[in-house]
């Protein structure tokens, strides 16, 4: 199989981390790969390595068939990076920062002037155009981060936590555009801590932690992978919840948990719903809702990591990387 | 692939072209002089301040320094403008710091151009903002009544001479910026750097006046040097020997800061 984005064996350490630990990955031509872990987890020293930002310490990393670090003008050439920190000039408007792109890349004065404008328009950004980019919101800056690393064709992405710090509808925005890149091609590696951004998006999914593959497959692979089905239980009467999970629990284990309303747990025994359903009769619960689910990513998540994934969570820090300064929520709040 | 239409400005084994590194480093420049558009904060730094020296060493200093501002002010003027390009070399320092706080250094470093071009780009941007303030404030002194009186020639020189003093500096600058964990802190180190450094000089009072162990150091102090320099070349006076150590110390900046700033920019970019 081709993969236009493979690595194998990849190693990165700062000072005493091990930020990436040998780790082995493929991103099938034409597809999206998203590589899912917490923070720290090292998916942006994964993504920097990738994107020539750092050189790996061991292992081999390839784009299109070019070695990033001996070939690592040709894959300059060849990809586009989409950081987890809008990288766009704050005091350049729209127009300027895209225009700077293009001429950098070579294009005749004309040719960036058309681009920039096919890419502000294609970006919902052209009422906004000619205004400097410290006054735009965080979803506009996103999708102006976003057309920059677009502006030379790339035909490989990288897209390292595009969507953190984004409101619900920012971040549905960008997926739409997302989706749109790669119905035309475009292979792209998204990193992501949200399980259902990488469900929606990625064909592919590589869970890491702690610098480590631990978990590989389809999205529907990895779901029936880990724990298969859940069981869901809602009372009537949300005074019960406590009994009714302390209930679900006796026979379903320590895994049963408290999500709002409902009483869910993993489903490891076919007999574990007529039990269920048994002793609430028994014990006189009324139940409003009973149902046998697929598992989230969610909960493929918490399974094999131990821990569950931090929807909100800070942007990743990776060790011995450049610490910056968290504007990120600033930003989503301008 | 689409792509390969990109690789224009690289050769085939991926290697940025001479000329298309050249190209990249004034489009970064533009980058630089474009933003003012939108900043006018940095209209205050590149203008307003320089103004506001001229006017404040001028008329409020200068009748105690000298018995009338006017007779102050031909003194003082090519100092005000030494010590304000030293300032001026700080905000290279904070432009570069806030590119790599920002990201915009990763942006940058994953498109397939020279690497040089930001860096480059950015001091040869910053080194016309300090023409551009060394104008202003030469024309300013015209009209409160400063005379060039060492000729076209010496104006020229003697504006190329701080020129390439502030070209030398910005390497410092560089380090400092690439170093600085964000740019208040680049303000702060440079206040408390650049203030006694040009103060215990001739910028602004004879170095006769100062007592005998200050006078030791502004005897080398490169800001003496480059001060003296300027005033010649500007009002006419014996340049050779300030000129040449001008000259002298600002070879020594850059050969100790430049090996310093590159391995930091390599390293953090």
């Amino acid at each position: 199989m081709t993969y236009a984005i493979e690595a194998e064996g990849l190693v990165k350490r700062f000072k005493e981390t091990e930020a990436l630990a040998g780790v082995d990955l493929g991103a099938r031509q034409g597809s999206v790969l998203g590589l899912l872990g917490p923070n720290g987890a090292g998916k942006t020293t994964a993504v920097r390595i990738f994107a020539t930002l750092l050189q790996p310490d061991a292992g081999r990393a390839q784009v299109a068939g070019h070695d990033v670090v001996r070939d690592a003008g040709i894959v300059r050439a060849l990809v586009g990076l989409t950081g987890q920190y809008a990288a766009v000039d704050e005091n350049l408007t729209g127009t300027e920062n895209l225009l700077l792109i293009g001429r950098l890349l070579g294009l005749p004065r004309g040719e960036a002037k058309a681009r920039a404008r096919e890419l502000l328009e294609r970006f919902q950004l052209t009422d906004a155009a000619g205004r400097a980019t410290k006054t735009y919101s965080g979803g506009m800056r996103r999708r102006l981060d976003l057309a920059a690393s677009l502006v030379g064709r790339p035909s490989i992405l990288f897209l390292d936590e595009p969507t953190t710090g984004l409101d619900p509808h920012s971040r549905g925005e960008l997926w739409d555009l997302l989706r749109g890149l790669v119905a035309d091609g475009a292979t792209a590696l998204l990193t992501t801590q949200y399980l259902n951004e990488a469900d929606v998006l990625a064909d592919d999914i590589v869970v890491i932690d702690k610098g480590r593959v631990i978990a590989e497959g389809t999205p529907d692979q990895l779901k029936s992978q880990v724990g298969g089905q859940v069981l869901q239980v809602r009372p009537l009467i949300a005074e019960e919840l406590g009994r009714v999970h302390a209930l679900v629990a006796q026979a379903a284990g320590a895994q049963t948990q408290i999500e709002g309303e409902t009483v869910t747990a993993p489903v490891k025994d076919p007999e574990l719903m007529p039990a269920v359903v048994r002793t609430l009769d028994r014990e006189g619960i009324a139940v409003g809702e009973l149902a046998l689910r697929r598992s989230s990513l969610d909960e493929v998540f918490l399974a094999l990591t131990g821990h569950r994934a931090e929807p909100e969570g800070e942007p990743e820090d990776d060790g011995g990387e450049p610490v910056r300064e968290d504007t990120e929520l600033e930003r989503a709040v301008n | 692939m689409t792509a390969t239409t990109l690789t224009a400005p690289l050769t085939k084994s991926g290697r940025v072209r001479p000329l298309a590194g050249l190209q990249q480093t004034f489009t970064m420049a533009w980058r630089s002089l474009v933003a003012v558009k939108h900043n006018p904060l940095e209209l205050v730094d590149y203008s307003i301040t320089p103004i506001m020296f001229v006017f404040l060493f001028t008329y409020v200093l200068g009748g105690q320094m000298a018995g009338s501002p006017e007779a102050y002010l031909r003194y003082a003027l090519p100092g005000i403008i030494v010590q304000n390009t030293l300032f001026m070399t700080m905000y290279t320092a904070m432009a570069l710091n806030t590119d790599l706080t920002k990201g915009v250094f990763d942006r940058l470093r994953s498109l397939p151009i020279a690497r040089s071009a930001p860096l480059i780009g950015r001091i040869t941007a910053d080194l016309a903002k300090h023409l551009w303030a060394l104008l202003l404030m030469i024309g300013l002194g015209l009209l409160l009544g400063f005379r060039v009186t060492g000729g076209f020639d010496g104006f020229l020189l003697g504006t190329l001479l701080v020129i390439v003093f502030a070209a030398a500096v910005s390497w410092s600058a560089v380090l400092i910026g690439m170093l600085a964990g964000d740019a208040e802190k680049v303000q702060a180190f440079a206040f408390t750097l650049i203030f006694p450094i040009t103060f215990t000089s001739s910028a602004f009072v004879r170095v006769e006046t100062m007592p005998g162990w200050l006078q030791a150091w502004s005897d080398v102090n490169p800001v003496t040097h480059l001060s003296d320099a300027f005033r010649g070349l500007l009002i006419g006076g014996p340049v050779a020997e300030p000129v040449l150590w001008s000259l002298v110390w600002a070879a020594g900046i850059a050969l100790v800061f430049y090996p310093l700033a590159m391995r930091a920019y390599r390293a953090k970019t």
